[in-house]
């Protein structure tokens, strides 16, 4: 048994949620939310947490050196370093148009990254 | 001279979307004047999500969020000039600008919406001992360098101020390998939202040392450190505390200020707590026929309050052009006990919907009673677990208790802590 301690992100409040979890890193307990939200934060958080990824690409033959994009998807959080080293190799060129892939299915997690804004 | 019936001063998020609402509600001949070279404002260089949640109901980065307008407004006939500055607005409402293909350009407009927005606090307002050494920018400034210019402006960084700015800023110059040491900020809380300290910060490792502030910076061509210290309660340093800590970059992320020089020109009333103007329900200013929304007015957190306000002032804008307006709003707002600010200050009481009263707190309250008083009678009474200055909030006040009030009626947001 162990114990995590998190701000629930849900809303403002910012609750201190504990966390109990078994040896299989089960959740046991959830405790200090004030509200459902918390309680699913906190779960999703402790099991899996993921987070959306931004970045800029390089990108040729437009007025600006780099185009802004993102994960379709949330990506898990513990490879967020290495998803932008994978991002850091991409050059693209003009143009591009908001949606377009720039890289499919990055570090096999099945989340494209895609262009945020026109170049 | 060029005739509009409406010019709106400044293409971000707030310019756009009252140039829409105008467009939607009728009024023909519409120009937008914009500073930079693309419609967009800020927007163009928050390339983060988290934008659109509340209005669109997805999760957008910037670029996205600008793009739904920029697009949108390029299918009507509203005519745009980019890298156009606006010089002055003068009492009739001619509005005076410069660009390279118009060169000096004047223009009549029967109504003005102001949306120039805001800037960041720069280094020179803050009392930092040391020279002038290159490295030194506000975190605004370092997240153009990174996300439009795609450019590292440092390695090692040292961040002063936790607003939202900053916060994301540490997230991003980790992402691209830099260090980010440290977030000092002056006061005991975050002014930053609550999701960015544990997504920007937490999730990385980058310490939030709170009443703590940068006293001092080392180095004469490139930046070499920083001093910083802790503060008492009366925010001065506590000798004892200092702590050198080695840099190349310190990022300011200090406040901002509505950009209100062509306000003050025109001879528009300003709020001496917001710095941004004193308007009605329908965001017109003193003056008759200007309106202002977005960060020139007040300065928002979420664009999605930004683009709520900026549809109001272009219908407000729409509604005048038409003559359909109703002038002098006698009913006034104020807040107290803890509320800044309340914006709209003024409203007339026979306006024709619900009015929204946005506002902010002066400092972290929890178990708060929030109340709109007018005399003795209690208009609203809330209960709020936890107020916090970094987020804006809103009462709604119904049409039909506003009819009810009397011709000066004063209301009082007000805050109670149990």
């Amino acid at each position: 048994m162990k114990t995590k301690e998190l701000i629930c992100v849900s809303c403002p409040i910012g609750c201190a949620v504990t966390v109990t979890l078994d040896d299989n890193n089960e959740v046991v307990s959830v405790t200090g939310n004030t509200c459902k939200r918390g309680d699913s934060y906190a779960r999703q958080e402790c099991t899996h947490p993921e987070r959306m990824l931004t970045s800029t690409v390089k990108v040729i033959g437009s007025r600006l050196p780099v185009v802004p994009v993102k994960s379709a998807k949330p990506v898990p959080k513990e490879l967020l370093l290495d998803c932008m080293q994978e991002i850091n190799r991409v050059t693209v060129q003009a143009p591009v148009h908001i949606g377009d892939v720039v890289l499919a299915n990055i570090l096999n997690t099945g989340v494209d990254i895609v262009a945020t804004n026109n170049a | 001279m060029l005739q509009y019936d409406l010019v709106v001063v400044g293409g971000g998020p707030a310019g756009m979307a009252a140039a829409l609402q105008a467009h939607e509600d009728g009024v023909e001949k519409i120009l937008v004047l914009e500073r930079a070279d693309t419609l967009g404002g800020i927007l163009e260089q928050c390339i983060h999500t988290g934008f659109g949640l509340h209005y669109f109901g997805e999760e957008l980065s910037g670029p996205e969020y600008a793009a739904r307008f920029s697009e949108a407004l390029y299918k009507t006939n509203i005519d745009v000039k980019v890298d156009t500055m606006v010089l002055d607005i003068s009492a009739d409402n001619v509005v005076t600008a410069v660009n390279n293909f118009d060169g000096l350009l004047t223009v009549k407009a029967a109504a003005v919406v102001l949306a120039m927005g805001c800037r960041e606090r720069p280094r020179g307002a803050l009392s930092i001992a040391g020279s002038r050494a290159s490295g030194i920018m506000t975190a605004g400034t370092a997240q153009k360098y990174v996300n439009i210019d795609g450019y590292m402006p440092g390695k090692t960084v040292v961040i002063l101020g936790s607003g939202d700015i900053g916060l994301i800023m540490a997230r991003r110059m980790t992402l691209e390998g830099a260090k980010v040491k440290a977030v000092c900020e002056l006061m005991p809380y975050s002014g930053g939202l609550t999701r960015n300290i544990v997504q920007c910060l937490e999730d990385f490792g980058i310490p939030l040392r709170l009443s703590c502030t940068v006293i001092q910076t080392h180095g004469k061509e490139r930046l070499e450190g920083v001093t910083v210290a802790n503060v008492d309660e009366h925010l001065q340093p506590i000798p004892g505390t200092e702590e050198y800590i080695p840099c190349d970059t310190l990022m300011l992320s200090v406040g901002l200020i509505p950009e209100n020089e062509l306000s003050k020109s025109a001879g528009v009333a300003l709020d001496p707590v917001t710095n941004g103007l004193v308007v009605d329900e329908y965001r017109e200013t003193s003056k008759k026929g200007v309106f202002a929304c977005g960060n020139v007015l007040q300065v928002h957190d979420l664009v999605d309050y930004v683009t709520e306000e900026s549809k109001l002032a272009g219908a407000g804008a729409a509604k005048f052009i038409r003559g359909e307006k109703p002038a002098g709003g006698t009913v006034t707002t104020v807040g107290e006990n803890g509320v800044r600010y309340v914006v709209p200050q003024r409203i007339n009481r026979a306006t024709d919907k619900d009015v929204k009263l946005y506002f902010r707190v002066g400092r972290v309250l929890e178990n708060v009673t929030l109340t709109v008083t007018c005399g003795e009678e209690t208009l609203i009474s809330r209960k709020k677990r936890k107020m916090t200055p970094g987020e804006m909030e809103y009462v709604t006040l119904k049409a039909s208790v506003l009819e009810k009030l009397p011709e000066d009626a004063k209301l009082v947001v007000s805050t109670k802590e149990a």
